[in-house]
């Protein structure tokens, strides 16, 4: 029975083989499940408009719905620029929010600073505050000052979103840091951002990385800023998609291609990095 | 840890601030609106309109019935998958893969998947399903809104509850669960006596963390419905009445005044978990 429960699974203690392989099935059912809208528009963008409407296959399949949508017409927004936009309010804004969130991750878990508690509850009740509580006076001075329409307003914006989330994050991993390492580097004289780069870093490393791709996710995905203050000039990726659906003639298919091409970075992303998110995301946050 | 304060104050604490003078005042959007009057103090008058509103506070209980069914199911989902993933099985790695896919995508592509290739009555799957079972077609989006916007917050959800779960199953320790085995306790009754206390926690972090972002979800239902009746949640009700059509910011402030009280009741509810997580570390 133990043989069984360490080469089966944790909480299969006692089961018998036949259960094990219907659990098995089961796991792969809900995955087909769960996959299927994902896998039915990766279909769908490879057909012609006609077979995508009437959900049909009879003209085979084409890559040509690809090239439609990267080949925007004069005038509307280009899946170049908007590629670009996103790129750069993406990484611009979670590099700062990484410089922001270390140091201030450093002062919660290692320095410890007074009242570390109360600072730490702060970054979090900050996303308890709906975005539409702060939205208004958001608009009126950027319109003030000729924000709108620029990627400085949502690089801005999304450091905003995404700080609380990263702070907490990189607070739990610096206190997996084994405070002895650190004791012995200050006995050394090392100095702080040595400290930082040869200790607290190395180990801290994985949760660091995924703190930043999570940052990535939701600054990548992001929309109701982008639309509201962004409309024109630096639209960015979620645009873009939203662009492709038409009032007139079919879209399915192209819209399909459009949608895979947007997340595709992410979703890449995140495959590669699941299971570092998992402890990213959990473990660390209760550590 | 400085800059990192300082920016937050700047630029959540300090538009709040600007937020609750407006909300005081009769302020539009000079550019937008059709009668242009001079901005005023009108004292608590737009507080007074709030109790009068049937539509805000349907939008309150809209938002309330999105969030707490959407985390409910999405946790319950999560559980279960996590623990079909956490046993070694042919291609687990692959089904893991399958299953966090919906979480990686932009809402506004899954609200967007949602609404023209599954729900529609025009291209839709479900609908051909049904037809080829013989059932009548069912206009899910018109005449189900909430149920079929908390169907896709589910969808994206659970993977992301799964992966908070799977980790709370992983870190739990193997040899007790063998010794439970070996003197005879049933899978049943391990998993009540030993396996929920221990995902205790994590049951916790997931609803917190699901509901601070599902509350404010704004895409699918811009995507989805565009509003209307059912599916207006608070965040989009204050969006209609401001930049999304009424450019009254003035009164608009007021309504995002009072979200932000009811979120306070709830948010310090949720801080005295997340300070029970705390004390837990301090304790460890």
């Amino acid at each position: 029975m133990i043989r069984r429960a360490r080469r089966g699974s944790r909480l299969g203690v006692g089961e018998s083989r036949a259960t094990v392989i219907a659990l098995g099935i089961a796991a792969w059912v809900i995955g087909m499940l769960w996959i299927f809208p994902v896998a039915w528009t990766v279909l769908t963008s490879f057909k012609t408009e006609q077979d995508a409407s009437a959900q049909t296959l009879h003209q085979g399949l084409t890559v040509a719905r690809y090239s439609d949508v990267s080949h925007s017409t004069e005038g509307t927004l280009s899946l170049a620029t908007a590629f670009t936009n996103s790129l750069i309010i993406v990484l611009v804004s979670t590099t700062i929010v990484m410089l922001l969130a270390l140091p201030a991750a450093y002062a919660l878990a290692i320095r410890r600073v007074p009242k570390w508690r109360d600072v730490l509850f702060f970054f979090i009740s900050t996303k308890f505050l709906p975005i539409v509580a702060s939205i208004f006076p958001i608009y009126v001075y950027a319109q003030k000052w000729n924000l709108i329409g620029t990627r400085t307003i949502l690089i801005v914006l999304y450091i905003a979103i995404n700080l609380p989330l990263a702070i907490w994050m990189t607070r739990s991993f610096f206190s997996e840091v084994p405070r002895e390492l650190i004791e012995a580097a200050e006995i050394d004289g090392t100095s702080l951002f040595n400290q930082l780069r040869s200790v607290i870093l190395p180990i801290a490393a994985p949760g660091i990385a995924a703190t930043a791709l999570l940052c990535l996710i939701f600054a990548w995905n992001e929309y109701f800023y982008a639309i509201q203050l962004n409309f024109a000039g630096a639209s960015t990726m979620p645009q873009w998609v939203i662009g492709n659906v038409s009032t007139r003639g079919n879209f399915l298919a192209k819209l399909s291609a459009a949608s895979i091409i947007a997340c595709l970075p992410v979703i890449l992303a995140g495959w590669a990095a699941q299971k570092r998110m998992i402890r990213g995301l959990s473990m660390g946050a209760l550590k | 840890m400085l800059p990192a304060l300082v920016f937050t104050i700047v630029i959540t604490q300090v538009p709040f601030l600007v937020s609750i003078y407006y909300s005081f005042t009769n302020l539009k959007d000079r550019t937008q609106s059709l009668i242009p009057e001079p901005t005023r103090f009108v004292g608590i008058d737009n507080y007074k309109a709030i109790f009068n509103d049937a539509f805000f506070r349907q939008a309150m209980w809209t938002s309330v019935k999105m969030t707490v069914l959407a985390v409910v199911l999405s946790l319950i989902f999560g559980t279960l998958f996590a623990m079909l993933l956490d046993r070694t099985f042919f291609g687990q790695g692959i089904v893991r893969t399958l299953l966090i896919t919906p979480f990686l995508l932009m809402p506004v592509v899954a609200a967007l998947i949602w609404k023209q290739q599954m729900f529609s009555s025009l291209f839709g799957i479900l609908d051909k399903v049904l037809a080829f079972v013989g059932l009548n077609s069912v206009a899910w989006i018109s005449d189900h809104p909430l149920g079929s916007i908390v169907t896709v917050l589910v969808w994206q959800w659970t993977p992301f509850m799964m992966l908070i779960m799977l980790a709370g199953l992983q870190s739990q320790p193997s040899d007790i669960l063998e010794a439970a085995g070996v003197d005879g306790a049933t899978p049943l009754g391990i998993f009540r006596q030993l396996t929920l206390p221990h995902l205790r926690r994590y049951l916790e972090l997931g609803a917190l963390l699901g509901s601070i972002y599902i509350v404010q979800a704004f895409d699918l239902i811009d995507v989805m419905t565009g509003g209307g009746p059912g599916s207006t949640n608070v965040p989009y009700f204050v969006y209609q009445e401001s930049i999304g059509g009424g450019f009254r910011y003035g009164s608009a402030s007021a309504y995002a005044i009072v979200v932000v009280i009811f979120s306070i009741v709830i948010a310090t509810f949720s801080l005295r978990v997340l300070s029970g997580l705390l004390k837990d570390e301090e304790r460890a």
